[in-house]
This record gives structure tokens, C-alpha cells and sequence, in this order.
């Protein structure tokens, strides 16, 4: 049981990430978490601004349980599966994000510099998530596709196009990463 | 039952992510910043075992679980889209260190400030259908 709680390994986890893509194309269904935002937008009547958003959303409901069941899955892993040995990083990574003013792990997933429940005092915090937000839904749905529907399932199936948006991925997250990041903290 | 299956799949999914820490923003940082190898292994080892197993599927026509032949349909053609795209999608990914499955894990986990994220993410999905056939794709 004890191994279940520490850092699942990365050849544990690829592995059932494929796992997951393929049973659901056993179930005639493809890999694609993105394609729910637009689904969520069309629900709440986004149909009446633009035509990208007129389909019959029930067509989708099955990713939306998808989405439903990762959120609860989400849940019992941070609740009930958690170690304080989580989120081991690189201390070089570590002393970097000190420079910067972020916190380090200590066991947490995310940074209380940038997801703490202050940051809804903070307008430049706020900004940030917003804005970060924002590229991650024009992003995705301008090249058709995000992690889990270009970098799995795309490559998986060895879509050229795919390819092309993946690099894009790396080529946006290392602009961020080395130039962005270092200007906003 | 048949939806239970997709809530059975996505539970899993989010257990997975999190476990394997590819929801944590620290865990993408380090990635960008190559000082670990993790994530590039659990992408490695997703992309290696997807193309075994869609080949398998291919080779032996396998049938959904309906009896229907399993197809996957190609990427539209284009490049732009997908350059361009991809390129806005990377610098909100390092950002915010969530693609959109982390988002709504993350939220179902109770870090209730990635709800701007969310916001974020509804309303440039909102943009992009709004503008969309003035962009190239």
C-alpha cells in the first residue's frame, strides 16, 4: 500500500495513460480533455454568439463524466493518498523557485505563491491565473487539441499535425519558462 | 452502466495525474527548466505504449465493445493552426503549470484559485469560436 502513496513512477504512469486512451477507443470514443471547455461553453448558450459552438453538446456528455470522474479521482488522491515525500524535485529547481519568491514543495502540489486561497486578494495573481487561462483555451482549441489529444492520443497515432503542435507546445513553454517567468517574478 | 464506465475511466485518469504528480506546476517548471526527467518519461512511455497498442488495433481490426470496427479519425490538414496554436497553448501551460485534464482535476481536488484558471481557459475557448473564421488555420 505504502508504494501507492509516494510519487507514482513515470513508467507506471505513461504506461496507464495509454491504458486509459486505449480503453476508451475500445469504447468507440477518442482522448480529449480540451474539446470539453467548448462543450461547457455551448451548454451555457455560447451557441447564440457563434457558430462554433451550435452542436448537440449531448453527443459529448461521455467526456463530461470523463471530466467528472478525474475530478473526483483528483479528490481521493490529494485526500486520502497523499505523502509528505511528494513532489520531490531537483533542489536545483528548488533554489531557483527561491530565487523567484516561490515556495517550495514540501509535499504540495502546487505553490501557495500562485494557488494559496490569498491569491484572491492579489490582483496580479488573479491576472496571471486569468491570462494563463485564457492561452490554454485559444491555444487549444486553435490547434485542435491539447496535451492529452495532440501529445498522447495525436502522436500515438502518428498524426504529423500533431507533431507540428507539440513542438509548439515546447517552443510556448520554453519562451515562458526562460524569458516570461524570471520578468513576472 | 453505460455511464459508469466513463466515470470508472475518468476517476482513474485523475488518480493517475495526480499520482504521477503531472497536475503539480512544480512538476512542469522542472520540465521546461530540464531538470528531471520524470515527465518526459511518463509522455515517453504513453506515446511508445499508445503506438503499440493503436498498431495492435489496426493490424487485428479490433471491434469497440459495441462490435463496431475501431477507428480514429486523422488531424485535419493545416499547419498554421497547429504552429500557432500550439505555440499560445505552451505559454499558458507553463504559466499556470495545468493543460486542461490538470484543470479540472485540480478543482476537483479543492484548490479552489484554479477556478480562474478555468474562467480563463471557458473564455478563450469563448474567443476562439467567436474569431474563428477570421483566423488562418
Amino acid at each position: 500500500m505504502e508504494v501507492l502513496f509516494q510519487t507514482w513512477p513515470w513508467y507506471v504512469s505513461g504506461f496507464l495513460i495509454a491504458a486509459i486512451m486505449l480503453t476508451l477507443n475500445y469504447f468507440g470514443k477518442v482522448f480529449g480533455m480540451s474539446s470539453n471547455l467548448r462543450t461547457l461553453c455551448t451548454i451555457v448558450g455560447a451557441g447564440q454568439c457563434a457558430d462554433f459552438f451550435k452542436f448537440e453538446w449531448k453527443t459529448q456528455g461521455w467526456n463530461l463524466l470523463v471530466l467528472l470522474g478525474a475530478m473526483v479521482g483528483g479528490y481521493v488522491a490529494v485526500h486520502f493518498m497523499s505523502d509528505p515525500s511528494n513532489v520531490s524535485l531537483n533542489p536545483q529547481t528548488v533554489e531557483q523557485l527561491a530565487q523567484m519568491g516561490i515556495d517550495a514543495p514540501d509535499g504540495k502540489l502546487l505553490p501557495t505563491a500562485l494557488f494559496g486561497n490569498g491569491v484572491f486578494a492579489s490582483p496580479k495573481t488573479i491576472a496571471i491565473l486569468l491570462i494563463g487561462g485564457v492561452l490554454i483555451g485559444f491555444g487549444s482549441r486553435y490547434a485542435g487539441g491539447c496535451t492529452s489529444g495532440h501529445a498522447i492520443a495525436g502522436m500515438s497515432n502518428l498524426q504529423k499535425q500533431s507533431l507540428k503542435a507539440v513542438i509548439g507546445f515546447f517552443v510556448g513553454g520554453l519562451v515562458m519558462s526562460y524569458f516570461i517567468l524570471p520578468l513576472i517574478f | 452502466m453505460r455511464a459508469i464506465k466513463y466515470l470508472i475511466v475518468g476517476f482513474v485518469f485523475g488518480i493517475v495525474l495526480t499520482k504521477s504528480e503531472a497536475v503539480s506546476w512544480y512538476r512542469i517548471y522542472e520540465m521546461f527548466q530540464f531538470q528531471s526527467f520524470h515527465m518526459y518519461g511518463i509522455i515517453m512511455v504513453a506515446i511508445a505504449t499508445g503506438i503499440v497498442g493503436l498498431q495492435i488495433i489496426k493490424r487485428k481490426q479490433l471491434k469497440t465493445h459495441k462490435g463496431d470496427l475501431i477507428q480514429i479519425a486523422d488531424k485535419e490538414k493545416g499547419s498554421f493552426r497547429y504552429w500557432i496554436g500550439g505555440l499560445l497553448f505552451g505559454l499558458g501551460w507553463a504559466l499556470v503549470g495545468a493543460c486542461p485534464g490538470p484543470i479540472f482535476i485540480l478543482i476537483g481536488a479543492g484548490f479552489f484559485p484554479v477556478i480562474l484558471v478555468l474562467a480563463g481557459a471557458l473564455l478563450g475557448t469563448f474567443l476562439y469560436g467567436l474569431i474563428k473564421d477570421k483566423l488562418p488555420h
